[in-house]
């Protein structure tokens, strides 16, 4: 069962909204060739956004409202410089829908093959491979065991 | 048909037992009760959770602990779940409904209570002591921790000797750097007793380090009651139906429990008669059924002639104190669990606050939670910069939670919201909690004793946050135990001061909260009430 098929509200975008998503979210996090890596604006990780969107669609969709109203038109339609400007308004004025956006971004950002590579990371998920964890030095704890007990009787 | 019912409810065969809950506790004593070979039934509202269906099985396993197995039910708001009005508490509830309870989702920190913990007004003067003492539970803790399959390693200074099942986690990249950091400052540590089977255990395999133990453990390494308990009581007869939503306890003209009233999967009212009616939902959940319970000879709620049903509701006030560094930490490797300090779990009255808190150490967080945390930190910026930051955080930022204990106050209470309903339209519960300046006190002195461990481990920079509004894992208190019926809810062996026949085993029945993860002591005093009804049983309404 993923978090897009538990949406109880339609997490379809209009065709606007899909516009201004996709331009706040490159904004968020725009390509950088320095680190190999898309943007979150990019077509895969984008669709992903919008079909995974889930329980956070109504509040996204009340932040893109919010951000066409501070652009005074479609937001994918400002200039670089605008959309700059009013990303900044709308964040030091709205800071939860703010951060809606941004969770709901990196959520599938930070999922998609190229970033994980970049990171380091197998694109995977845990199971049932798991990790390796270096089971570490237990004499670190000779100190510890010297000393005498710490927690106090009781009547 | 006596009033309450509807006309169509629908009537099941009795039972001489009623559990209402198949969590941590539900488990436990439908498992010790078992044995007696009465006819044992167990109501949840939930559903059996499938490995398989766990959040780590797939690529958004990150990405699910914000959907459908989030920890807070109103955001989670599955079929299963009940909403919360938590408005008024800084504190947010966290919880799981389905076979096994939290248990699915906590983290596994399995530490017991300390002797100490039972005597809070010997020894400190504050808040009460419990009726019952560690010795007494010594013995249910060990069978609870073979039950549950505990990983840990004797010798702890913090605590009475006691045995370790299987050998403690790894200590990994995290915990070497917080073990030398605390040996550098000369405090105490110790690999931290986890729910975690470090071997293959009783028909779970061992722990692969999937590092997502939080969403559910697909590995099946993780003592959840579902994968422990409950095998073992459903093989020895006990019937759990799932699905079933108890709105409220009935009772005869005897003031004596009667059975329940409770709607089906389907909607559909049905009662089932019972001799012995045992609350297992805690620390929410049993509140909010007693209350829902009110009747003409109850008009204040059912078990609820001292008034404090409800009462003295305590979470642990939390503090996350965070560290970046300059080299790798475990990150996304591993258990949440790691090792922990209890350096400061003892009062000692010169740091201004009584009795103390336990630092439970972790190993860092993945790649969405780090972008998310450290977006809402403002420490990873929108735009051309956020590459760079996030670099800096990612696999590189690890730290410690600070769980304070929580002293009871009557004003934070559990009631019944008047207008918030659930899917079945039963009340929902309404929780008012304030922090206390204890607590208050508590919080700002591991804030700053972390941000010293931190240092020695060479962080160049600390995250905060305090309190923790996310952490309300732990739900206790509203309905503790005690021997005067003016002050308690159930005596000193769970059953209720006005029901002889009911009973209530869960985190309500705690007087205190101890500076620790409450499962451990739960399901402990959950065996020890199944042990006392079992003893009793000729003479158990008495």
């Amino acid at each position: 069962m993923s978090d897009a098929t538990l949406n109880s509200a339609d997490p379809a975008l209009s065709a606007d909204e899909r516009r201004s998503l996709r331009a706040l979210a490159g904004l968020m996090i725009p390509a950088s060739a320095d680190y190999g890596v898309p943007g979150a604006d990019d077509e895969t990780i984008f669709t992903d956004i919008v079909d995974s969107l889930g329980r956070d669609a109504d509040p996204v969709r009340r932040a893109l409202r919010c951000v066409n109203a501070l652009s005074g038109r479609a937001f994918a339609d400002l200039n670089a410089n605008e959309q700059q400007v009013v990303a900044r308004q709308f964040r030091d004025e709205n800071p939860p829908l703010a951060a809606v956006l941004a969770e709901v971004t990196v959520r599938c950002y930070y999922r998609d093959d190229r970033v994980m590579r970049s990171l380091g990371m197998e694109p995977r998920p845990p199971f049932p491979k798991g990790f390796e964890v270096e089971p570490g030095d237990w004499a670190l704890l000779d100190p510890v065991r010297a000393r005498s007990k710490i927690y106090r009787d009781v009547p | 048909m006596r009033a309450g019912f509807r006309q169509n409810t629908q009537m099941n065969t009795p039972v001489d037992v009623l559990i209402i809950g198949a969590g941590a506790s539900g488990a436990a004593v439908a498992w010790s009760l078992a044995d007696t070979r009465m006819r044992i039934l167990c109501l949840e509202q939930g559903d059996w959770v499938s490995s398989s269906e766990f959040p780590s099985n797939g690529r958004d396993w990150e990405a699910r602990q914000f959907g459908d197995f989030h920890m807070n039910p109103n955001r989670r708001a599955n079929p299963a779940d009940y909403p919360i009005n938590e408005d008024d508490s800084p504190i947010k509830v966290a919880n799981f409904n389905g076979v096994g309870g939290g248990t699915i989702l906590y983290a596994g920190h399995f530490p017991r209570m300390h002797p100490s913990d039972f005597r809070v007004r010997t020894l400190d003067g504050v808040a009460d002591d419990w009726p019952v003492d560690y010795a007494t539970l010594e013995p249910y803790f060990a069978v609870n921790d073979r039950m549950m399959g505990i990983s840990s390693l004797a010798g702890d200074p913090a605590y009475p000797p006691k045995p370790a099942v299987m050998p403690p986690l790894p200590l990994g990249k995290s915990g070497t750097r917080w073990a030398r950091a605390l040996n550098s400052l000369g405090w105490h540590w110790w690999p931290s007793d986890s729910a975690m089977a470090t071997q293959d255990y009783e028909g779970r395999a061992k722990c692969v380090n999937l590092g997502h133990c939080i969403g559910g453990c697909a590995q099946g390494a993780k003592a959840s009651t579902d994968i422990t308990y409950w095998p073992q009581a459903i093989r020895a007869r006990v019937e759990l139906r799932t699905g079933c939503r108890v709105r409220e306890i009935t009772t005869n003209e005897q003031g004596m429990a009667s059975g329940v009233i409770y709607y089906d999967r389907d909607g559909v009212e049905q009662f089932q008669a019972a001799e012995v009616v045992i609350l297992a939902c805690n620390g929410i959940g049993t509140p909010r059924i007693l209350l829902n319970s009110a009747s003409s000879r109850f008009p204040n709620g059912l078990a609820n002639s001292s008034g404090l049903v409800g009462r003295n509701l305590m979470f642990h006030p939390y503090a996350s104190i965070q560290g970046v560094f300059d080299e790798p930490v475990d990150g996304y490797r591993g258990p949440h669990i790691c090792i922990w300090s209890q350096q400061f779990y003892e009062t000692d009255r010169a740091r201004g606050f009584v009795r103390g808190y336990t630092y439970q150490f972790g190993r860092g967080r993945g790649p969405v939670l780090t972008a998310m945390s450290g977006m809402a930190a403002g420490r990873i910026p929108w735009g051309e910069g956020h590459h760079a930051a996030y670099r800096k955080l990612f696999n590189r930022t690890a730290g410690m939670l600070a769980i304070c204990e929580d002293l009871p106050e009557a004003h934070n209470t559990v009631t019944l919201d008047p207008v918030l309903k659930d899917s079945n339209g039963i009340p929902a519960p309404k929780i008012d909690y304030t922090l206390s300046e204890n607590s208050r006190l508590m919080l700002t002195h591991a804030v700053a004793r972390g941000t010293e461990i931190l240092r020695a481990a060479g962080a160049q920079d600390v995250i905060v946050e305090s309190p923790l509004a996310a952490a309300g894992w732990h739900l206790l208190g509203t309905a503790r135990m005690g021997a005067d019926p003016r002050r308690s809810v159930v005596n000193e062996w769970g059953r209720s001061h006005d029901v002889k026949n009911l009973f209530i085993v869960d985190g309500s029945i705690f007087v205190t909260s101890g500076g620790v993860n409450p499962t451990a002591t739960i399901q402990a005093l959950a065996l020890y009430v199944a042990d006392n009804i079992k003893q009793r049983l000729a003479n158990l309404f008495d």
